[in-house]
């Protein structure tokens, strides 16, 4: 019975998805996410707001008259996982382009095969090295580290802050975060006193606060994914350190408010638009992508929309636009990809060329301030 | 280096070591009254603080009324590991038993994350979140009830071992449990015991450190081996020592955080661990049984 009733479903579920078939092909599109694992913070919104807006371009007619089909797979975090997968998606699935993975060590791992298939990658992670060197098939969607190091430093510049203190989480965001603050310093004019790291899941960073406390930095730079900021933040107000404390754009959500209470009065960081949509100047010319992907992703979810379901917004929307402008094999979508110019998404205003495959220049990052437990843009 | 810094690296560790302590001291509680290293106690501690939250956010409750309602569903969730997975086993050896803990904490880890999803929650404080100072180096008010919790439940539980007649039956198992048998105490009722006392124990650590350090289905991991490191330097004595071995564990962590480098935070713990195990295996303050060795 129990089996007959599965088989029912299984066949009702392939028919609906293959449904399109019978109409002109879809175009498939591969998703690589880490849904699961350590990095399912950023996988979970990633995977959701990408089949959301395909459900909506489908709805609307599909690209050219031709569907998209969206097959996504969970990685779990990890790259040999993702390498698996990529291949999968590419010899069985006969993707035409790849959307992810999540995590820069990921996108690193699946970089060879997707190169060596001549399949276009929008990845969804954060790393600089993903697209510097540029690489002929990868392009990517998530702000690189860079940029918001370069925000801070602008900041602390303005307000003459010439020592700092930096205390990074010790997996792959946090080492290139460091790697960043430190490689930047010299250009800003910034001398960096104290460099500690924590463990992402730590419990207490009273030690390493507490040595920050006692040397002469003028300001307090912490790279990190919830919820080690949250706890430093909470260690800070019980230390009484009242050295300004910048965090970094992994942070960017309200869930960081949440955790940190009152302790997040007065932090600073860099975050993408998507953060403050609605205190954005109507001139801002991403404000209406930004808008409607938050609209959209209450009305499905029940939840904010953040940044990183962000990065998968904009992949798809690259994507469907490189498919509008011509691109329907994979050759032609990487090489309408690359003529993307001024497409205002939500990570920023992107425009691709053939020596820079990550698009965005510092104005994808706003630094913004928690104050009365929400977020204000710091002028 | 000033000696308020070392104040303050002192006092953060002894903090942190209670925690350590009171989760050690459910493993070795354990361990003495079956041989079993129950490596899903780190789970107890997570569900503690997860079901705390559950019971605020679901069903309104205030904290005060949670906190009972969290210990009791994770003691019941202690009892029933206990009968659906230790006691059916026919040959219990020890890997079997190694294997089947963790086992069982990747089953409790997983369904709590399918429950109540990956996020990481905070709980409130029990009293403000005002510090207080104490000569230069400040400390939370969540600070001195943890160590205040931590004392309570140590002293009970010395007195449960010495001086009551479940207690006693326990401690006779925990030396031969055969004899125990013979002489009429029914022993797998004290492992079921040793097991309702160890979650409990385990989910009131969840709680109280969960204001503190935030809370999520995969918290138990890290403080389960804490606890564990806690108890092999206490030689898994179910009293004082293990006490002790989790304060120089909090301790050594936060001044090799402060002093030596904080990279190598966790490593100081597992070094220790590896140490005792080469060098004294029987613990820092247990005398050598040549049985053990």
């Amino acid at each position: 019975m129990s089996f007959k009733r599965f088989f029912l479903t299984f066949t009702a579920f392939t028919m609906l998805t293959s449904v399109s078939a019978f109409a002109a092909a879809p175009i498939k599109i591969g998703a690589l996410f880490a849904v699961t694992g350590p990095a399912a913070f950023l996988g979970e919104p990633e995977r959701n707001t990408a089949k959301m807006v395909i459900e909506e371009i489908n709805r609307a007619g599909g690209v050219k008259g031709r569907k998209l089909e969206l097959v996504v797979y969970d990685t779990a975090g990890d790259a040999t996982k993702a390498v698996q997968l990529a291949t999968k998606l590419i010899k069985n699935d006969k993707v035409s382009a790849i959307i992810g993975p999540s995590t820069t060590g990921e996108s690193m791992a699946v970089i060879p095969v997707v190169e060596k298939e001549r399949i276009p990658l929008i990845s969804c992670s954060a790393g600089s090295k993903i697209t510097d060197p540029v690489k002929k098939w990868v392009f990517k969607t998530a702000q690189n580290d860079a940029l918001a190091v370069g925000r801070i430093y602008e900041q602390l510049q303005k307000q003459k802050l010439t020592v700092v203190a930096l205390l990074t989480v010790s997996d792959g965001f946090g080492a290139s975060g460091r790697e960043q603050l430190k490689a930047q310093a010299g250009k800003y004019g910034i001398t960096i006193v104290s460099d500690d790291t924590y463990g992402p899941k730590d419990t207490d960073m009273t030690a390493q606060l507490t040595k920050i406390r006692g040397s002469r930095a003028q300001a307090i730079i912490c790279w990190g994914t919830n919820p080690g900021p949250a706890v430093i933040a909470k260690n800070a107000h019980q230390l009484g350190i009242k050295t300004p404390l910048y965090m970094s754009h992994g942070v960017s959500s309200k869930k960081f408010i949440q955790l940190a209470g009152d302790a997040a009065e007065g932090i600073r960081l860099p975050s993408g638009k998507v953060l403050v949509a609605d205190l954005l100047p109507n001139s801002d010319s991403q404000k209406k992508s930004l808008l409607e992907f938050v609209k959209d992703y209450q009305k499905h979810y029940k939840a904010e929309g953040d940044h990183f379901g962000g990065h998968a917004w904009d992949a798809v929307m690259l994507l469907k636009n490189a498919i509008e402008r011509g691109g329907d094999s994979p050759a032609s979508i990487r090489e309408k990809l690359e003529k993307t110019t001024q497409f205002h998404g939500v990570g920023g205003t992107f425009t691709y060329s053939a020596n820079d495959h990550a698009g965005l220049g510092k104005d994808a990052f706003v630094l913004v301030e928690v104050r009365n437990k929400d977020w204000v843009i710091v002028k | 280096m000033q000696l308020d810094q070392i104040l303050q690296f002192a006092l953060s560790g002894l903090s942190t070591g209670a925690i350590y302590a009171l989760i050690g001291i459910g493993f070795s509680i354990i361990y003495n009254s079956t041989g079993i290293i129950n490596f899903a106690q780190g789970e107890f501690v997570m569900l503690g603080g997860m079901l705390t939250l559950f019971f605020i956010g679901l069903l309104q409750l205030p904290l005060w009324a949670a906190i009972p309602c969290a210990v009791l569903v994770c003691t019941l969730a202690g009892m029933l590991f206990e009968r659906l997975a230790i006691r059916p086993l026919r040959k219990p050896t020890p890997i079997n038993l190694v294997i089947i803990t963790i086992g069982g904490s990747i089953f409790i880890r997983g369904l709590s994350m399918l429950l109540w999803g990956k996020d990481t929650h905070s709980l409130p404080s029990f009293s403000g979140d005002e510090p207080i100072t104490i000569a230069n180096a400040t400390i939370l008010p969540q600070h001195l009830w943890i160590l205040g919790i931590t004392l309570v439940i140590i002293g009970a539980n010395k007195f449960f071992f010495y001086h009551t007649i479940s207690g006693k039956a326990m401690r006779a198992c925990s030396y031969n449990s055969r004899a125990a048998g013979l002489v009429g105490i029914d022993v797998r009722r004290m492992v079921l015991f040793s097991f309702v006392i160890s979650s409990a124990m385990g989910a009131m650590a969840g709680i109280i450190v969960a204001p503190l350090t935030m809370t999520s289905y995969d918290v138990g991991i890290m403080l389960g081996l804490k606890g564990f490191c806690a108890a092999i330097i206490g030689g898994m004595s179910s009293g004082i020592a293990t006490v002790i071995g989790g304060l120089i564990l909090g301790i050594l962590e936060s001044l090799g955080a402060g002093l030596i480098s904080s990279g190598y935070k966790d490593a100081i713990a597992f070094i220790i661990l590896l140490l005792i195990l080469f060098i004294r295996p029987q613990g820092l303050f247990g005398k050598a049984e040549s049985e053990r060795v």
